[in-house]
């Protein structure tokens, strides 16, 4: 009997949350746009089998080439493979790299910056260290670690996380160094909270909104230098159908096949758009007081 | 202010000894024989060997170090795996498209996005200013050698305008070196116009809401006074902070964009060095290319402090 009286109260309660999430939404589109194009983009990669209309690793020699038709959505390349369910699948690569480094990059970044914010003993040489490593251009430092391991999408995520890490280091550590001098630190630590306690209950808390902000930034900007790496030849193998992949074996037909190289390259976009819009609209909704000193749509 | 600027100046020295020490480590410290990661897959154990005689990977690690930063200190970069050529020539050889690249991507792209950015702030909430960061944030999202790929398939496939690849020296042919470098430039410029106009934008939004505007405003000055003389003026300092930071944008994207247009520079020389691991040279060009950055970087610090008087605390 109660039961029935509390469930539909409990229907009626998670209705409305989803429409005030749906209303919320309507009142930021631009967090809404790279919701879906990144929505999108991530059941495409999920469900590729279904997605796609070939095998996108079969050759058929006899169906070089082609230009995009109702049989080849987006024509086929110099092997004959089909380019539309090569791009369907290397939507996968770009997604796990990102997200991947994106998740690394946090973890390690959060873990030093909040050391480092805490412990002065060790804050100038790790700055100095970071300092350093930022100098290097991102890319750069990502090709240069990449050509001194076995190509693997794991060393691929490793190369292009380090240079990220620095950044996020930085963002934490600024965030930290104010807030350590905040009333509530002190009281926490006048009643005798620990180091560690005081590091994972009072500040971490405080740094997600613009950590979650700077994430979103560290994946799309991993997205694009994974694609760069595999166009020069240093990044995800060649036989695993990535857009960046596809894109530097289709350069050589680019006057008589533009589609080989067009087609990743408009996915990639939209992809890196879906994730920037999303971490623009986090921003501006997250932490007001970034919007003014960086800028907004 | 001669105190700031030696701290600036003794900061950059240990930011790039740090470059250094990771340079050099990057190598001894990957998991594996240096010397047979160089070699790669297809070498013998002689070739292994020989490579580890030459690069002196047989002594101890301090040893080579210390040989190999005081080589660097006296511009000795060391010697090419590939063509047994010393770096530096190497580098002295491939210098100056990069540099024309570089170049004419930061004069084309500073003279489009500082205006672009100056209406947004000026127009603020209008169609104008949606334009402008509509067009950042697309600028931002799209990666240099797929707009170089849409601007291949426009202006060189469609239309027939403009040469597909290669490069021509300003010094022997100065329309074919604009016809060559054209291209590359708008592709490699569009992130960096994306970023400059952003925070032009931001800036000049900040300076544009101060009292000393409406003053000027409220004694009848012109808009392009108050726009350039007022505002500008006053939000340079984080416009030119940006210029200098992008550059280690730009050094990426020269990578890539010389990769595409098969423009015989730096960037090509790092691609290749890389696909034939040959070590000297890429541990030769990233020193170079962190050293430039930094180096910049270090000029626009000092400019400033010595330019606004705000800085000199």
């Amino acid at each position: 009997m109660a039961e029935a009286v509390i469930a539909p109260d409990r229907a009626r309660q998670t209705g409305g949350r989803f429409w005030s999430g749906a209303r919320w939404l309507r009142r930021h589109p631009i967090i809404l746009i790279g919701l879906v194009l990144l929505g999108l983009m991530l059941v495409m990669a999920v469900l590729a089998p279904l997605f796609s209309t070939h095998d996108p690793v079969r050759l058929t020699p006899t169906e070089r080439l082609r230009s995009p038709s109702l049989e080849h959505w987006f024509g086929t390349d110099h092997l004959g493979r089909d380019v539309y369910s090569r791009v369907i699948y290397g939507s996968r690569i770009s997604l796990i790299v990102g997200f991947s480094v994106a998740a690394l990059a946090t973890v390690l970044g959060l873990a030093i910056g909040l050391v480092t914010g805490f412990v002065r003993k060790v804050d100038a040489v790790i700055m100095r260290i970071m300092d350093g490593l930022m100098a290097i251009p991102a890319i750069l430092l990502a090709i240069a670690l990449i050509s001194l391991s076995e190509s693997s999408i794991e060393n691929v995520i490793i190369a292009i996380t380090i240079p990220e890490v620095p950044r996020m280091v930085r963002l934490v550590r600024g965030v930290v160094l104010t807030l350590r001098e905040q009333l509530f630190v002190d009281a926490a630590v006048s009643l005798g909270a620990k180091l560690p306690r005081i590091l994972i209950y009072h500040i971490t808390p405080n740094t997600i909104a613009p950590v979650i902000v700077q994430a979103s930034y560290v994946c799309a900007s991993a997205i694009i230098i994974e694609a760069i790496l595999s166009f020069l030849g240093a990044g995800t193998p060649p036989d695993i159908p990535s857009w960046g992949n596809i894109m530097a074996e289709g350069r050589t037909y680019v006057m008589i096949a533009p589609w080989i190289v067009l087609f990743p390259g408009v996915f990639l976009t939209l992809v890196v758009l879906g994730v920037n819009l999303l971490g623009d609209g986090l921003r501006d909704t997250l932490d007001p007081r970034l919007r003014r000193s960086t800028g907004s749509i | 202010m001669a105190a700031l600027i030696l701290r600036r100046i003794l900061a950059t020295f240990v930011v790039m000894t740090v470059v250094a020490v990771f340079v050099f480590g990057m190598l001894h410290f990957s998991p594996g024989d240096p010397a047979a990661i160089i070699a790669g897959d297809l070498a013998t154990s002689q070739d292994v060997e020989r490579i580890r005689e030459k690069l002196g990977l047989n002594q101890p690690i301090w040893e080579q170090f210390v040989r190999w930063i005081s080589n660097v200190l006296v511009g000795d970069l060391g010697t090419s795996i590939f063509s047994d050529l010393p770096v530096s020539a190497l580098i002295a050889q491939r210098v100056e498209p990069t540099v024309a690249l570089t170049l004419t991507t930061i004069v084309f792209s500073v003279l489009i996005a500082v205006p672009l950015g100056i209406v947004a702030a000026w127009k603020h909430g209008s169609l104008v200013d949606r334009l402008v960061m509509g067009f950042a944030v697309l600028g931002f999202s799209m990666p240099v050698f797929v707009f170089a790929y849409i601007l291949i398939w426009i202006f060189a496939a469609n239309l027939q305008l403009l040469p597909v690849m290669g490069y021509v020296s300003i010094f022997d042919d100065p329309g074919g070196f604009l016809r060559s470098i054209a291209m590359p430039t708008l592709a490699l410029g569009v992130t960096y116009i994306a970023l400059i106009a952003r925070i032009t934008r931001a800036s000049m939004l900040e300076a544009i809401n101060q009292d000393y505007i409406r003053t000027a405003y409220a004694k009848g000055a012109s808009i392009p006074s108050i726009l350039f003389r007022h505002a500008l003026r006053n939000a340079s300092v984080p416009i030119v902070t940006t210029i200098g930071v992008g550059i280690a944008l730009l050094i990426g994207g020269v990578v890539v964009t010389e990769s595409v247009f098969a423009i015989p520079g730096l960037g090509r020389l790092t691609v290749d060095a890389i696909l034939r691991r040959d070590y000297p040279v890429i541990q030769g060009v990233i020193l170079l290319f962190s050293g430039v950055y930094v180096l910049i970087n270090l000029l626009i610090d000092i400019a400033y402090t010595l330019l606004d008087p705000r800085i000199r605390y």
